[in-house]
């Protein structure tokens, strides 16, 4: 395979034009931040289109208490670093405050409560734009994703009266309440952000590197381990050598076998693997139409 | 290894996304568990084959109806080139989106039906890309399988499309004829043992085979100010850094360029990308510039050399294709957005309406309807700096805001 990664210089210039087109078109913008992989490229690209001023927004998390500890120490201390402003609203609160009930069973994940508690801090922050990570090459719904992508006072996503976007040209004019959800990397694809993550030298949380981690098989996905993930009791807990491909929340991303405990050997796997990244979420299982659905409700 | 972008066109069933579920199957960029899942929903409805148009149509009403209703971005890499396909809708009513998907790229491939031939829709596709000015075109004379990948119904196709590029407005283009099943996967990305009389390259061969700078439209150097970079901090106190997209050709340190709209001059300091300074800011850069003098540039100026300066104007003339439910008439007041700079328009007057099958144009029309193409002339609150579409794909586009409803409601080309 070709290891030439100059496909991604047209990439990165245009996700930091979007990144401009964020701060001069809005108010009160917020980069959703996870502590993925795709989340700290969007940090590094930030970088890159306002050096040598600061980020002028800052990061929201919003922490569904579930997760994986390597990744929120990874957060803290990159936001430290760089000197930035972070936001956390919890998933833990919007339970509490009993807005959201939390799932049970074999198969209960908080990922889709997110949704409520991302609301809930639009509104707190009246933020306009919120920027995500999200790319068109993940998943079908997420295909037909535009770049602003307008939500209602609703946060709902209405994928049949989408704007079209024409040229290099953004339309971020909203009404109040509304607000835009912005994905700078939508062209990119897995492999892109892996390649660029090599390339530029972003240090990622070390979960993406394999290591031992106990573990157990269910549905030919390796789940991790944890308080946080239900487990049958004939369901018996292994260690191995793993490392994660993308990271949500414990209970809906799955881990992969893995020998590859650098970012060369990393990159080398994505391009020999015949899986695709959305194939380890668990949420996205549930159903052919889980992601459009969701996003019609306002998931990011 | 460059990035590609292509736009395909076709009407319903032509089997647009049957061609590119294939060139994804074919180069080996259909993952196992999409493929898995292809297969499932194929067998589910009873089909004998695998219905690769379910790897692009991802909205729950695109797979109820089987056809595509938005522009779905598709992403596959061959070890040359990477590369983006903006697949749009075939349908009469989403014209709006083929020009959408048409605007980004470089090359598009226009569907044929062997069975049908040239259609009133294919002029209508032909007619997007030459108006978009695309450099390359594939016509994919496709379901050569459905007529015995019979020569002689491919000459005769090929020869009435030829009599359409004797119409087209915009000569430079190239076209390329294929004649393919992506069914069957005869030409796509393999070459078809069924179709011997073929010797052209197939699909992606062709693809493989262009020269990035080639399709790449360029123009004069343009740069647009997005956003003015103060960081007020002890290091960089008096740093005043303008920070753009270079479109057009290339910006190099010591340059004189002329700031618009004051017209007031000065000489290219420093260009920056990220931390580091640069001798020449090459096209389609994200850079940020410093200027020798203090000079007031904000957002929506544009710095453009002293020698090579746009028309500075506020009116103009331009093909519009309108895209909303609203109608535009005369009188009708909107946003012009053009790159990133926004003033206020009025629409003066629709001159003619272009039909966009090459049937010629009506004189009185009084109101644009959705997918509509006039040639519309509009008033503006203040000048913008603009080339005519033809020498710059970038500076002599433009976008029209609805003031209401905020939505993007046409696209214009000045003339």
């Amino acid at each position: 395979m070709n290891n030439d990664t100059s496909h991604i210089n047209p990439l990165e210039n245009e996700a930091i034009y979007i990144f401009r087109e964020v701060a001069a078109q809005f108010e009160k913008p917020v980069l959703l931040f996870s502590g993925g992989k795709d989340s700290i490229t969007l940090v590094r690209l930030a970088q890159k289109a306002f050096w040598p001023a600061k980020i002028p927004f800052p990061l929201m998390h919003i922490d569904t208490g579930h997760n994986f500890p390597e990744t929120i120490a990874f957060r803290d201390r990159l936001v430290e670093e760089l000197g930035l402003e972070l936001i956390v609203r919890n998933v833990q609160d919007s339970i509490d405050q009993g807005k959201v009930k939390e799932e049970s069973g074999k198969y209960s994940s908080r990922n889709s409560l997110q949704t409520t508690t991302l609301l809930d801090a639009i509104e707190e922050f009246k933020f306009d734009a919120c920027i995500g990570g999200a790319r068109r090459d993940e998943e079908k719904a997420r295909a037909k994703e535009r770049i602003f992508s307008v939500r209602d006072d609703f946060g709902q996503w209405d994928e049949k009266s989408q704007r079209p976007e024409l040229f290099d040209m953004l339309n971020g004019q909203i009404e109040l309440g509304q607000n835009v959800r912005v994905f700078p990397i939508s062209n990119w694809t897995e492999l892109d952000v892996w390649s660029y993550i090599e390339k530029e030298k972003i240090e990622i949380p070390s979960i993406y590197f394999a290591h031992k981690r106990k573990v157990f098989l269910r549905d030919g996905l390796i789940w991790s381990h944890s308080d946080y993930v239900f487990q049958e009791e004939d369901e018996e807990v292994l260690e191995r050598m793993v490392r994660f491909r993308t990271v949500g929340d414990m209970s809906c991303t799955a881990a992969v076998f893995s020998e590859a405990r650098d970012i060369e050997s990393v990159v080398q796997e994505i391009r020999d693997s015949t899986i695709s990244e959305r194939g380890a979420r668990i949420d996205d299982k549930r159903s052919e139409a889980a992601m459009e659905k969701r996003k019609q409700q306002g998931y990011f | 290894m460059g990035l590609l972008k292509i736009a395909t066109a076709g009407s319903v069933d032509d089997g647009k996304s049957t061609l590119i579920g294939r060139l994804l199957y074919d180069t080996k960029s259909l993952t196992t568990d999409k493929l898995e899942a292809i297969e499932k929903t194929s067998k589910q409805k009873g089909y004998d084959y695998l219905d690769f148009s379910l790897a692009t149509d991802g909205l729950v009403a695109e797979r109820e109806q089987g056809i595509t209703i938005d522009v779905a971005h598709i992403y596959f890499s061959t070890g040359t080139k990477s590369y983006v396909i903006a697949d749009t809708p075939g349908h009469v009513e989403y014209t709006r989106n083929m020009v959408t998907g048409a605007s980004t790229s470089q090359a598009a491939i226009i569907l044929i039906d062997a069975r049908k031939g040239v259609i009133e829709q294919t002029n209508r596709h032909f007619f997007i890309n030459n108006l978009l000015r695309v450099k390359e075109v594939i016509v994919a004379v496709n379901k050569m399988d459905l007529v015995d990948f019979s020569e002689a119904i491919y000459n005769a196709i090929k020869a009435n499309f030829e009599k359409l590029m004797d119409k087209r407005d915009y000569g430079d283009q190239k076209i390329t004829f294929v004649p393919v099943s992506a069914l069957k996967g005869d030409n796509v990305v393999h070459s078809s043992k069924n179709m011997p009389w073929y010797t052209g390259e197939t699909v992606l061969e062709h693809l493989e085979g262009l020269d990035m700078a080639a399709v790449s439209n360029v123009g004069t150097p343009r740069f647009p100010v997005q956003y003015v970079v103060r960081p007020k901090t002890e290091e960089f106190h008096d740093f005043r850094g303008f920070a753009g997209k270079v479109y057009g050709g290339e910006l190099n340190v010591g340059d004189e360029v002329v700031a618009l709209p004051s017209h007031t001059r000065s000489k290219i300091k420093d260009i920056y990308f990220y931390d580091k300074k640069y001798q020449t800011a090459s096209r389609r850069s994200s850079v940020t510039i410093t200027l020798e003098d203090e000079i007031n540039v904000s957002r929506g100026d544009m710095l453009v050399k002293v020698d090579d300066l746009p028309t500075v104007e506020k009116q103009f003339t331009a093909t519009v294709s309108w895209m909303d439910s609203q109608q535009l008439t005369a009188g009708n007041k909107y946003v012009v957005q053009h790159g990133v700079n926004k003033v206020l328009a009025k629409v003066e007057a629709i001159h003619h309406k272009i039909n966009p099958d090459y049937s010629g144009i009506d004189e009185n029309v009084s109101a644009l309807g959705m997918n509509d193409i006039a040639q519309v002339s509009f008033k503006l609150n203040k000048p913008i700096f603009y080339d005519k579409f033809k020498e710059h794909r970038t500076n002599g586009s433009f976008i029209l805001i609805d003031p209401q409803s905020n939505n993007t409601v046409g696209a214009g080309f000045i003339g």
